[in-house]
Parts: structure tokens; C-alpha cells; sequence
């Protein structure tokens, strides 16, 4: 088997590591396999580390909030291991499967809703130099991959055998209709300005101005876009005041009313996993990925190749995410849930028109500027 | 998946209308009917009661309430034991506002009690308890009705003041829920040393935090949107309902039973001028929405501050209970007294036959009756509207199957 060249050579540092220490005679196919498990490896870790501590987060957020500390005693300090004990509590738990369920895609729609997410993560670098998958469709990959989740979500739904269920997987199918749209055009606005859909190039192509050349202050129509995409990425995160498939006072829990244990918990980290990967988008597309005055000073200073400045750089992505994801739990705890026409009201009636605009305000603005 | 549910309950069929011509594309979309039940355990009926749906997609196409399901014989127990002693079970039928059923009932034994005069330092405790419990009592109707809404922090805002005042009633009488503390005759005991000021405190600070509620959830756009011109009770069917309280105030009937029928202290004041009636105008929607319940439940709050500190105004010491023996024995005769509860008029209808027992104990209570009009309202909204309409009736289940 071959592997074409241009893939070797747009490999990333896990094969250029393994390169440099593997015995001659090693085919590299062998090699690109080694380094994607490898680095598969690393990002799962990595995005169930940052779930924990974004369910972590959010108990404080919501505690600080509605004037209560949250978790306080698990590990000593503000209940840092909360988290841990809540994952070994639900992995310890009994795996319950209704009666009348249909148990292959009950058991199937997890795995899928958390594959998916993980599998758009891959095409996130989290350094300059260190990424996974370097894809010239990066955020074409990332939003079709994202889109899967949704079958998972409406076939968790059909297979629990609850009416409970099946309403929330309706709603989840009729929402992520709804606000594909405009979310993708809303990143439409970046694109046309940025001019490519590889992550890692856009992030590059914002370092001007002492990096702070970020597509929000290229153009007028980036900044409203941006908050058409968020808005559209909290529908499609499910996350309040869009949080219908779950909608907890009225469908008890939604599409995962009967999971429980570790299946129920796939629902929950991809809930996280998804917040981080849309604030992620955003920061990239939007907010000027790793750039910032202190990436811009560490490059200055150390070089590019340095690990100070590639450190730098994936701090500075990784806190633009954070911040992304303390907005989203911000209006979690204000606002109420809207209903499910002026969802769609919303999506159909506002959204999509607003980030058709926004395209055309932005392409005449590039096209004369 | 099939919808055909064992021992289903038929529902006849109602029609598709809606309230609002906003949502008619529904109409065209016809699927298969689910009967579901809501409840007895669901996180939006507040308890145990039990709504079977019908619902046609997301839309309600009929709707029926099942109640008993917290059944605890009270009436029966009232004729089963002395009167004393079937105070304490006032206080669980409508546990959130325990004082005002303590007082309901206290005041129907003492109407047929003609010589017994009630201390008036005892009817300004009995005020300033039943008030602030009605603050306590919509404290939780705003906040869990937030929740039903998908708002989660104004229940814990709501929560930080309800606290306080359960604090000040364990202070008063050792208890935080059931209280027994007014009693037939007057109250238990009188309050104790700096109490009257502390209420004084929480009626500064509950004055300042009043306008986080009213900003952060009743006039918040969403919460408006999701709860003006839905569930609409007009003025004529909240009558034939026979509904009290705040929702016939929330549909624009002016009445309330301390203004219009006043008993204990509530004359007094009314000639003061201390309170207003807090009557909904339908401000953001149709007169009668779930807004419109909302609003005066939030605002009446103030007016039961306004009458907490007129109480803290003119309160001076003196005797707590009136004349009672220890072993009462009630002339013969019958009364019912309605007094204003948080949730609409708590009736009590007892007969006594000079004996140490009751003939009859007959309760009415607010709940059980608001609940009824639920049946109407349900069909033809949205499955969330339901939730929004359950929660607006403000039903405490303790009361309605009693």
C-alpha cells in the first residue's frame, strides 16, 4: 500500500518523531498508522480531560451564579476531582437497557454521537506545529462530522422505546435542520475574507497587526456574523436556550430520558466535547486563532519553531475556547428555554435571511476594498 | 413504535382550534396521536399529580388531570379527632403555605366560639406570619415556574429569601415547614426578644431583591414570549371555574377576599389604604395569560411587605391567646370561613355538636378547584405550553387530594 507523498510530507510531529527513531525498513505506511493511533490516543485523552473540567466549570459557573459555591469537598481544593468521581460513579454503574428497546441501536447511538465528535476534533491543531490531521477542508470536515451527531441523537431517541425520547429525538432533527444554515453561512463571512478552509492556514493568515489582525477587524460583517454563528452553534450544541431535545422540565431528559452509566455519560461529554469544538471554530475563524499581542511577543522573541512560542500560541487558543464555552454557560443560567415554533421561527425566519446578508454585505466589501 | 397503551383512558376528541393563528401550520401535519402520560412522576407537575396527554406531534389535542395520588384522608381525620389536634394536619394539605391553613382553620372553629376575643398583639403575629408566609409561598411559585420555563437561577434566588423567612418562622415557633403556630384563640407563643425587628431587616432586603425577580425573570423577552397569550383564562370562564386568588386576579377580576369579605385586621387596613389588589392587564399579551398569573403573584409579594410593616407599625405587647381551655369543648352550630390563601380561598366548613370532636371538617381548597380548568386550557397548545400552563395554575398537589 501506498501512501501518496504529500500526505508524509504534510504529516505531523508524531511522524516526524517516529521517523527519525524508526528502524530502517519500516514501510511508512506503518508509520502514519502508528502516529494517527498515537495521536488518536492523545486527543481522547485530551477532550475527556477538558470535558471534565468543563462539567467541572460549569457547576462553579452556575454555583457562583445562583449565589452557591458548588462542588466543594471532592479532592480538597473547590472539589477539583468532583468530576473524576462522578466518571468512576457512572462507569461503575449498572448498564440498564429498557425491555422494549431496540437494543443494537440503542447500543450504537452513544458510539456514534461520541465518534463523531471525536472525529471532527482530529482536524483541530492544537498547536501551530502540533495537529493531528492537517485537512485543506478542515472546516468542512469538522461541520460534517459534527453534523453526525444528530443521527445518533434521533436513533437514541427511536431505540429508547419512550414517547419521552422520541419527542426529544424530533426536536434535535427538526433543530439541527433548522440551524445548519445558518451556521454555515454565518462561517461563510470568515471564509470569504480569509480565503481558506484549512485551520491551520486561516489562524496564520491573522497574524498581522502585532497579532491582532483577526477576521472580526478585517471586515464590518465578520463581527455580526460571529454572533450569528453563535448563536446557531448553541442550537447546535443544544445548550440553553436551545437545549429543546433535553428540555428537562418538559420531556424529563429528551432522547437520553432511559440511559444511564457510561452510555448516558458518551451524551454528556459529547455535549462538552461540541461546546469546545464550536467556541474552537470560532476562535479560529473568527477571533483570530493562536494570534494574540503575546503569540506575536513569543515569536518575536523565541522564533516559530520554538516550543515557548508553539506553547504560547495553544495556551492562547485554548483560553479563546474557554472563554467561548464560560459564554455558553453564562446563558445557560440567565435565560429561559424558547419553544420549539420560535425555534424554528427564529432559525428559519431571522438567522438565515441575517447571515445571507451578512455574505453579501461581506463579499461587496472585499470585493471593493 | 406503536401508541396503543394498555388501559388507556379515552379522551374524546377535541378539537384542533388554536388560541393563537400563529402556530396553524401545525395543523396541516397530521401523525399519529401519542397518549402520554405526564406525570405522576415528571419534573413539570410539581408533585404527584398526573396529566394524560394526547398529543398530536408537539401539539395538545386533550388533556386529562388525575388527582389522589397524595390522598391522605384529612376531612376524615378532622371528625376523628379533638379539635386541637387536627391542627397539625392543617398544615400539610397546602405545605407551602402552612400559616394560612393553620389560620383558616382557627378562625372557622372560633366563629363558633361567640364570647372568645382574640388578643390584638396575637392578630398582628397571625398578620405578619400569614403575610410573609404568602411572600414564602410565591417565592416557590415564581422560582419553580422559572424552571418550568428552563430558567434555573431565579429559583435560587428565590430561594436565598425563602430561607431567611423559614429561618424567622423557626425562630417564632420552632419549625421551618409545619408550623401549628396560630392557634384556635389566638398563637402559640409570643415572639421572641429582636424577632420583629429582624422581620423589619428581611423587609429592607427582600424590597431590594424583589427587582432582581422582576428583571431577571418577569420581564425577561424570552420568559415573555414563552408565557403572554398562552394558556389565556378570560374573565367569564375563571368565574365559571369558580377560580380565587391569583388566577382570577391574573384574568382581571378584581377580588380579594381580604378586601372584599376582610376578617382579622384586614378591614383595618383596608381603610388605611395600606395594600392594593394587584389585578393583571393583560400588559404583555392577552388578559388572562400565563404572564398575566406571574405578574401578580411577584408584585402582590410588595403588598404583603406593605402589610408586614404596617403590622411592625402599630404591633404592641399584650396577651398572645385568648381565653381557651385546655379540653375545648365547641358549642353547637356550623360555620365556613374563607380566608385569602396564596393559591385562592381556603374554605373550612365545621359543624360541632358541643363535643370535644367534629361533626364535619370540610376543607376547600384553592388548588384542588384552580386545577380543574386545566382540562380546557391544555388542548390545542404546544406540548411546552402545557408545561407553561401546569405551571401557572400553581397547583400544590398536598391540597388538591388533601
Amino acid at each position: 500500500m501506498n501512501v501518496p507523498m504529500s500526505a508524509v510530507e504534510r504529516s505531523n510531529v508524531f511522524y516526524d518523531l517516529l521517523a527519525k527513531f524508526a528502524p530502517a525498513g519500516v514501510p511508512t505506511w506503518v508509520l502514519a498508522l502508528t502516529a494517527a493511533g498515537v495521536g488518536v490516543g492523545i486527543l481522547i485523552t485530551f477532550v475527556s480531560v477538558l470535558a471534565m473540567f468543563s462539567v467541572w466549570m460549569e457547576r462553579k459557573v452556575s454555583g457562583h451564579i445562583q449565589c452557591r459555591y458548588g462542588p466543594m469537598y471532592v479532592g480538597g481544593w473547590h472539589g477539583w476531582a468532583q468530576s473524576l468521581a462522578d466518571g468512576i460513579k457512572l462507569l461503575s454503574k449498572e448498564d440498564l437497557i429498557p425491555l422494549g428497546a431496540d437494543r443494537p441501536l440503542f447500543m450504537l447511538a452513544p458510539a456514534i454521537v461520541l465518534a463523531s465528535i471525536f472525529g471532527a476534533l482530529t482536524a483541530m491543531p492544537l498547536t501551530p506545529s502540533v495537529y493531528f490531521a492537517d485537512i485543506d477542508l478542515g472546516l468542512f470536515f469538522i461541520l460534517a462530522m459534527s453534523s453526525m451527531t444528530t443521527i445518533g441523537v434521533v436513533m437514541a431517541g427511536w431505540a429508547s422505546a419512550s414517547k419521552w425520547s422520541l419527542y426529544g429525538a424530533m426536536r434535535e432533527a427538526a433543530q439541527v435542520v433548522a440551524y445548519e444554515i445558518p451556521l454555515g453561512l454565518a462561517l461563510l463571512v470568515p471564509l470569504l475574507v480569509v480565503g481558506t478552509l484549512n485551520l491551520r492556514e486561516a489562524s496564520e493568515l491573522q497574524s498581522g497587526w502585532y497579532g491582532m489582525h483577526w477576521l472580526v477587524f478585517q471586515n464590518p460583517f465578520v463581527f455580526p456574523a460571529l454572533l450569528l454563528f453563535f448563536t446557531a452553534a448553541l442550537a447546535e450544541t443544544k445548550r440553553a436556550p436551545f437545549d429543546l431535545p433535553e428540555a428537562e422540565s418538559e420531556l424529563v431528559a429528551g432522547f437520553m430520558t432511559e440511559y444511564s452509566g457510561i452510555r448516558w455519560s458518551f451524551f454528556f461529554m459529547e455535549e462538552y466535547a461540541a461546546m469546545f469544538l464550536m467556541s474552537v471554530v470560532a476562535a479560529i475563524f473568527f477571533l483570530g486563532g493562536f494570534e494574540s499581542p503575546v503569540t506575536h511577543l513569543a515569536r518575536e522573541q523565541f522564533g516559530a519553531d520554538s516550543p515557548i512560542y508553539q506553547a504560547t500560541a495553544g495556551f492562547v487558543l485554548l483560553l479563546k475556547a474557554m472563554f467561548g464555552i464560560f459564554l455558553m454557560m453564562w446563558l445557560r443560567w440567565t435565560l429561559p428555554r424558547v419553544r420549539i415554533d420560535q425555534v424554528m421561527t427564529m432559525g428559519y425566519k431571522y438567522l438565515t435571511p441575517l447571515a445571507l446578508v451578512c455574505v453579501l454585505g461581506a463579499g461587496v466589501w472585499e470585493a471593493i476594498f | 413504535m406503536s401508541s396503543e397503551s394498555r388501559g388507556s383512558i379515552h379522551l374524546d376528541e377535541a378539537p384542533r382550534t388554536l388560541a393563537s393563528g400563529e402556530r396553524e401550520f401545525m395543523l396541516d401535519v397530521h401523525t399519529q396521536d401519542l397518549e402520554v402520560n405526564m406525570g405522576p412522576q415528571h419534573p413539570a407537575t410539581h408533585g404527584v399529580m398526573r396529566i394524560l396527554i394526547r398529543t398530536d406531534g408537539e401539539l395538545v389535542t386533550g388533556a386529562q388531570p388525575h388527582l389522589g395520588y397524595l390522598h391522605r384522608c384529612a376531612e376524615k381525620i378532622g371528625e376523628n379527632v379533638e379539635w386541637l389536634q387536627y391542627l397539625p394536619y392543617t398544615d400539610r394539605y397546602d405545605y407551602l403555605s402552612a400559616m394560612n391553613n393553620n389560620l383558616g382553620y382557627s378562625m372557622a372553629v372560633e366563629a363558633l366560639m361567640p364570647g372568645l376575643e382574640i388578643p390584638r398583639r396575637a392578630q398582628m403575629l397571625r398578620t405578619i406570619c400569614v403575610e410573609l408566609n404568602r411572600i414564602g409561598s410565591h417565592l416557590v411559585a415564581m422560582g419553580t415556574y422559572g424552571l418550568d420555563i428552563g430558567a434555573f437561577t431565579p429559583f435560587f434566588y428565590a430561594f436565598r429569601e425563602r430561607e431567611w423567612m423559614m429561618a424567622l418562622f423557626e425562630k417564632i415557633c420552632g419549625a421551618r415547614l409545619t408550623y401549628s403556630y396560630i392557634r384556635i384563640g389566638g398563637v402559640f407563643n409570643d415572639s421572641p426578644p429582636g424577632w420583629l425587628q429582624e422581620v423589619e431587616r428581611f423587609c429592607d432586603v427582600f424590597e431590594e431583591k424583589w427587582q432582581e425577580y422582576y428583571d431577571l425573570l418577569v420581564v425577561n423577552q424570552i420568559f415573555v414570549q414563552r408565557t403572554a397569550n398562552v394558556g389565556v383564562i378570560s374573565k367569564a370562564m375563571a368565574l365559571d371555574f369558580g377560580l380565587t386568588g391569583p388566577m382570577l386576579r391574573g384574568s382581571g377580576v378584581d377580588f380579594d377576599l381580604r378586601r372584599d369579605m376582610p376578617y382579622m385586621l384586614y378591614g383595618e387596613m383596608t381603610k388605611q389604604k395600606v395594600f392594593d389588589v394587584i389585578v393583571a392587564r393583560g400588559e404583555m399579551g392577552t388578559l388572562g395569560d400565563c404572564w398575566d398569573r406571574l405578574y401578580v403573584r411577584v408584585v402582590e409579594m410588595m403588598e404583603s411587605i406593605k402589610q408586614v410593616r404596617w403590622c411592625l407599625d402599630n404591633i404592641k405587647p399584650g396577651p398572645v391567646l385568648g381565653d381557651i381551655p385546655k379540653v375545648l369543648r365547641i358549642p353547637i352550630g356550623e360555620a365556613y370561613v374563607g380566608i385569602e390563601n396564596p393559591r385562592g380561598e381556603l374554605g373550612h366548613y365545621v359543624v360541632s355538636d358541643g363535643g370535644k370532636i367534629a361533626v364535619r371538617c370540610r376543607v376547600r381548597g384553592p388548588s384542588f378547584v384552580n386545577v380543574a380548568v386545566l382540562e380546557e386550557l391544555l388542548p390545542g397548545t404546544l406540548l411546552a405550553d402545557a408545561v407553561a400552563i401546569v405551571g401557572s395554575t400553581d397547583v400544590v398537589i398536598g391540597e388538591t387530594d388533601r
